[in-house]
């Protein structure tokens, strides 16, 4: 069967990372732009699907890099979202009037957001530009949600915050600070046309075990952090251990170190394998000292006159029985510490939003929320980021605020929530010459580069000492080129090919076989190299004019070199530019931006 | 011209050999040639063949004359052995080397300017003296490297790009080889590797000389309508006599690759050929049932195809000159050069 290529989702798949990032990010695009050092552009085209380039350059959980062909070519992605910080730290102080235009007149509905992280303010970002009028509560008294109050600084600099959370702010939003909703039921009677509920999830877990409750020094993770934050908590003990090995461990850990912890132990009931953070958290976590437990689960908190000394935690041995992951208790050991932080998980909590008002919940406490339109069970309503199904990190927080944007939009403008505007393409030709391609088509063999840190004692000295220092110029022009272009679509014409096999022979990495049409599973076995990552799609072309054969391209590590379209003496392989025309709210698509900022600027010559 | 190298990342599924190299351990530089010529694709089957056989690159040498068929050698195994000859010289100069070294494998390129035009008579005289090598003529009925004239393979009626027809009867390579007592005679065509890989396996392993004429299109001289060697004109008119499999001497024999199997020929080295499905009035070891064959199809305007010929009994050059069995580079100073006192009593022989 041959492979449909105009629907945009096929060459979507092929670029990686942008499929695999949840608001699509044009990876490939934004690092080009880097490239050629126009940072303003790379920046708003980040901007237009994550929102927070800045913000996400530095925390992201980067779901992108795992999925990076590069990966799987030389063992090591792109640095994807470091070079997101470079776009970030490199723009144009001022991009407001790059912004879409908020008009003067408004188009006469009213919607109120509960809290004002980033999923709340992804809405106000989409929404404001189509002449709504939003008004965010927010019980504290600056914008940013979990990203301000828990999220460290030497991670994440308040100005960098300040600055992205202000563009939306500016838009002209309506934020009431220190305006906690206390009722739902009276803010559905303010009459506002649609209600977004981004609070997030707002509860640490506890950890009840004998003891607990006979001293001031065990703290949940995220209270303890926000305390941190707003300056409550200066100190703690020297000895600290934390319980949980998540990234609100990673976290805990970390800022200890910097208010006067020496022996930080992270306690982890699993081996290494199975840990929550991601493994830069740790290494960054144990550059700064912090040693990792694994295979020990707390049993009790040992108190001694009131006074925390240490815990007693079982040491397990893990097995499988079953096909289940099963532990044994081996023997039991004491840890002497002077503080411990509970970091084993989040949960939801409304206690604000009365149960008689046709929002159902679920058994487990959670909303019922549609995972397509974001609407709950009440017309009008809507959930997102960890408000609607629990603790995710900021980038799904956005790709919420995008789609309960639209679907806000449906609502106040009378469209069913399920008629959402369809994804598009663009598909341009990158031919510039006869061997000259728009794009840098040349392998670079670099090796991933490495961020540097601030050194220990600097870091040390104060909280807000940001760890990473960003790319040298050099580091970024190293990385800019390990980009493999995976939007530079190979794209085929079948009947311009006269079954020369120049394509196949050239192709570096066996991408590309004419060979009679077959089922898929056997066709991947009869290829010039076997095509064995099934979560790879194979393309397969039309019949070729001459012999009725098949043209099969096994996508798994196809490097985007465009040698197959060079060597191909009719043009029936073209490296095509693909572009991915996501949909927002009101707005099929939007290059507005990007084609006010180039017009501006002259083209950089590289 | 390509605008890069090819980069060095291979998939990671790729095959390995015997040797413990992959396909791409066998390429050489990247390709100057038109993109789409069927040269092109002949340097990738030979590089495909000689993977198969686990030559070590570096026990292979590459002798070619001048034309586009005869630059492809620098673009297959770079760390083998290679000569570039004058333009129709690479016959003698392949013999010379094969004299002096008979343990490496030999490959000749060649097109057919270079071989049916200035080289003929060079071409006549290796298949005479059965040099123990592969030859491959790169056929595209046109001198390709200075700019498409009709060569002397070109077919009677076959037009040029500009619309010309040709009227010189044409030298046929296959007919010519059988007719001198060449021992192993083949055609392929670019476009099909399934048979040509095979084909040029066999001709490596063959003991003397095997030519293997190629249809391979020039596509920038000779890939239009009304030409008899564009791809689409072979394609349409191509027959395979039989295909072949080329069985190695450590590979096993099965009774499934046994079946259908009309004609065997073991090889001096134990490999075996198979035929699958021969005509019944066509013996491949038989020189005049096979040209009487090649004729007769040659009569309907077919462009007969396949092994078209095998004689594994004949003596190669060196047995013929009942040489020394060693490479002369193996052999002792000594005995190569044995001193004035033996060469004093080899001139006295002569008095
Ligand atoms: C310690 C820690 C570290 C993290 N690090 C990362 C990271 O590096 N990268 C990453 O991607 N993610 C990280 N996360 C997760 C990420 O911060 C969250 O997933 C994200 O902020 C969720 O966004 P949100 O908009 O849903 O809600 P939140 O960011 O939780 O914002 C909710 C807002 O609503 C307000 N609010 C709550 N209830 C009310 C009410 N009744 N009335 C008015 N206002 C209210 C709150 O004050 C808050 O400002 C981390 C989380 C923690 C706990
Ligand atoms: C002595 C000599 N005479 C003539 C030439 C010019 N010349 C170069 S290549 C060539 C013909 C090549 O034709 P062919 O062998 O068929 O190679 P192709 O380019 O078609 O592959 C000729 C006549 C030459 N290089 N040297
Ligand atoms: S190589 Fe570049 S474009 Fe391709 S998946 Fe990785 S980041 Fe994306
Ligand atoms: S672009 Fe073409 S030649 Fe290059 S790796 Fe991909 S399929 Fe192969
Ligand atoms: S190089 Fe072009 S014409 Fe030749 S086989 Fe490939 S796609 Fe077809
Ligand atoms: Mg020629």
């Amino acid at each position: 069967m041959p492979t449909d290529v105009s629907n945009p989702q096929y060459y979507h798949k092929v670029v990686d990372c942008q499929w695999a990032c949840p608001a699509h990010t044009n990876v490939p695009e934004y690092i080009r732009l880097i490239a050629q050092g126009r940072y303003t552009e790379s920046y708003l085209l980040n901007r237009q699907s994550n929102v927070f380039p800045g913000i996400l350059g530095r925390t992201c959980d980067r779901p992108c890099e795992p999925a990076c062909r590069r990966g799987r070519v030389d063992g090591k992605p792109v640095a994807i979202c470091r070079l997101k910080r470079v776009a970030a730290d490199l723009r144009d102080d001022d991009i407001h009037e790059y912004l879409p235009p908020v008009p003067a007149q408004k188009n006469g509905k009213r919607v109120a957001l509960v809290g004002a992280g980033p999923a709340a303010l992804t809405v106000a970002n989409d929404l404001m530009p189509l002449g709504y009028e939003v008004v965010i509560y927010e019980k504290n008294q600056r914008a940013g949600g979990l990203m301000r109050v828990n999220i460290p600084s030497f991670r994440l600099p308040a100005e960098v915050l300040d600055e992205e959370t202000q563009i939306i702010l500016d838009m002209g939003v309506d934020i009431r600070y220190g305006t906690p909703v206390t009722s739902m039921r009276s803010l559905l009677g303010e009459g506002y046309d649609a209600i977004f509920v981004g609070s997030g999830a707002p509860k640490g877990k506890e950890l009840e075990l004998p003891g607990r409750r006979e001293t001031d020094q065990i703290f949940i993770g995220i209270e303890w952090l926000a305390s941190v934050h707003f300056g409550h908590i200066e100190k703690i003990g020297e000895r600290v251990l934390i319980i949980g090995v998540g990234n609100t461990a990673m976290d805990c850990c970390r800022t200890s170190r910097r208010l006067g912890g020496t022996d930080i132990k992270v306690i982890a009931r699993r081996s290494r394998p199975y840990f929550k953070a991601s493994p830069w958290e740790l290494e960054d976590a144990e550059e700064e000292g912090v040693q990792i437990v694994e295979n020990h689960s707390p049993k009790r908190f040992i108190v001694e006159q009131g006074k925390l000394v240490g815990m007693e935690l079982d040491r397990l041995r893990w097995f499988e029985q079953n096909g289940k992951q099963k532990s044994q208790v081996i023997d039991s050991v004491v840890i002497p510490c002077d503080s411990v932080i509970l970091a084993i998980g989040q949960d939801n909590a409304f206690p604000w939003l009365e149960r008689d008002l046709g929002i159902d919940f679920d058994e487990n406490g959670m909303p019922v929320v549609d995972k397509q339109t974001f609407a709950s069970t009440k017309p009008g309503v809507f959930f997102g980021g960890d408000a609607a199904w629990g603790p995710e990190n900021i980038i799904w927080a956005v790709e919420h605020g995008h789609q309960a944007a639209i679907s806000i939009h449906n609502h106040c403008m009378g469209i069913p929530l399920t008629e959402r505007p369809a994804y598009g393409m663009n598909l341009v030709s990158s031919k510039v010459g006869m061997h000259a391609w728009s794009y840098s088509n040349d392998y670079s063999p670099a090796p991933r580069s490495k961020m540097t840190h601030e050194e220990l004692t600097k870091r040390f000295s104060k909280l807000s000492v940001e760890v990473e220092l960003g790319f040298t110029p050099e580091q970024t022009v190293a990385e800019v080129e390990r980009c493999l272009n995976c939007d530079i679509e190979t794209h085929f014409t079948s009947n311009l090919c006269i079954e020369c096999d120049a394509c196949v022979d050239v192709c570096p990495v066996s991408c590309l076989t004419i060979t009679q049409d077959g089922a898929e599973p056997e066709l991947r076995t009869r290829l010039m190299a076997p095509a064995l990552n099934l979560t790879q799609p194979l393309y397969v072309s039309e019949a070729l004019p001459q012999t009725k054969r098949v043209m099969v391209k096994d996508e798994d590590v196809c490097l985007h070199c465009g040698l197959c379209a060079e060597r191909c003496p009719t043009a029936a392989w073209d490296m095509r530019e693909f572009d991915l025309l996501v949909p927002y709210a009101g707005r099929a698509v939007q290059m507005v931006t990007l084609a006010r900022a180039e017009a501006r600027r002259p083209v950089a010559a590289t | 011209m390509t605008s890069i190298q090819k980069p060095p990342v291979r998939h990671p599924s790729l095959q390995v050999n015997a040797l413990g190299l992959t396909r791409r351990d066998y390429e050489g530089a990247m390709s100057t040639l038109c993109a789409g010529c069927g040269h092109d694709s002949v340097t990738a089957a030979i590089v495909q063949a000689f993977y198969e056989l686990d030559v070590p690159p570096h026990r292979a040498a590459k002798m070619s004359g001048i034309g586009c068929s005869s630059k492809t050698t620098a673009y297959f195994m770079r760390q083998s052995h290679g000569f570039n000859s004058v333009h129709g010289r690479m016959p003698s100069v392949a013999s010379g080397a094969n004299a002096a070294n008979r343990d490496l494998v030999y490959i000749g390129i060649s097109g057919d300017g270079d071989s049916l035009s200035i080289g003929l008579g060079q071409l006549c005289h290796a298949i005479r003296r059965n040099v123990d090598m592969l030859y491959v003529l790169e056929n595209n009925g046109v001198y390709g490297l200075t700019k498409g004239q009709f060569s002397a393979s070109a077919d009677v009626g076959s037009k040029s790009k500009r619309g010309e027809a040709n009227v010189q009867r044409p030298i046929d390579p296959v007919l010519l080889a059988l007719s001198l007592g060449a021992t192993f005679v083949a055609r392929g065509f670019s476009g099909d590797k399934t048979r040509l890989v095979p084909m040029l396996k066999a001709g490596l392993r063959h003991k003397g000389f095997a030519l293997i004429d190629v249809i391979s299109p020039c596509v920038s001289f000779n890939d239009h309508e009304g030409s008899t060697k564009s791809y689409r004109f072979t394609r349409e008119n191509y027959h395979d006599v039989a295909p072949v499999d080329f069985v190695p001497l450590q590979r096993e024999i099965t009774a499934e690759t046994e079946a259908g199997a009309s004609v065997s020929v073991t090889m001096h080295d134990g490999s075996i050929v198979r035929f699958r499905e021969v005509p019944s009035d066509y013996d491949p070891t038989d020189r005049d049932a096979a040209y009487a064959h090649v004729r007769a199809r040659q009569e309907r305007g077919e462009i007969v195809t396949g092994l078209l010929y095998i004689d594994e009994q004949s003596a190669d050059m060196h047995e013929t000159a009942n040489t020394v069995a060693r490479p002369l580079v193996d052999l002792p100073y000594e005995s190569l050069c044995p001193g004035r006192a033996a060469l004093d009593e080899l001139m006295d022989e002569y008095r």
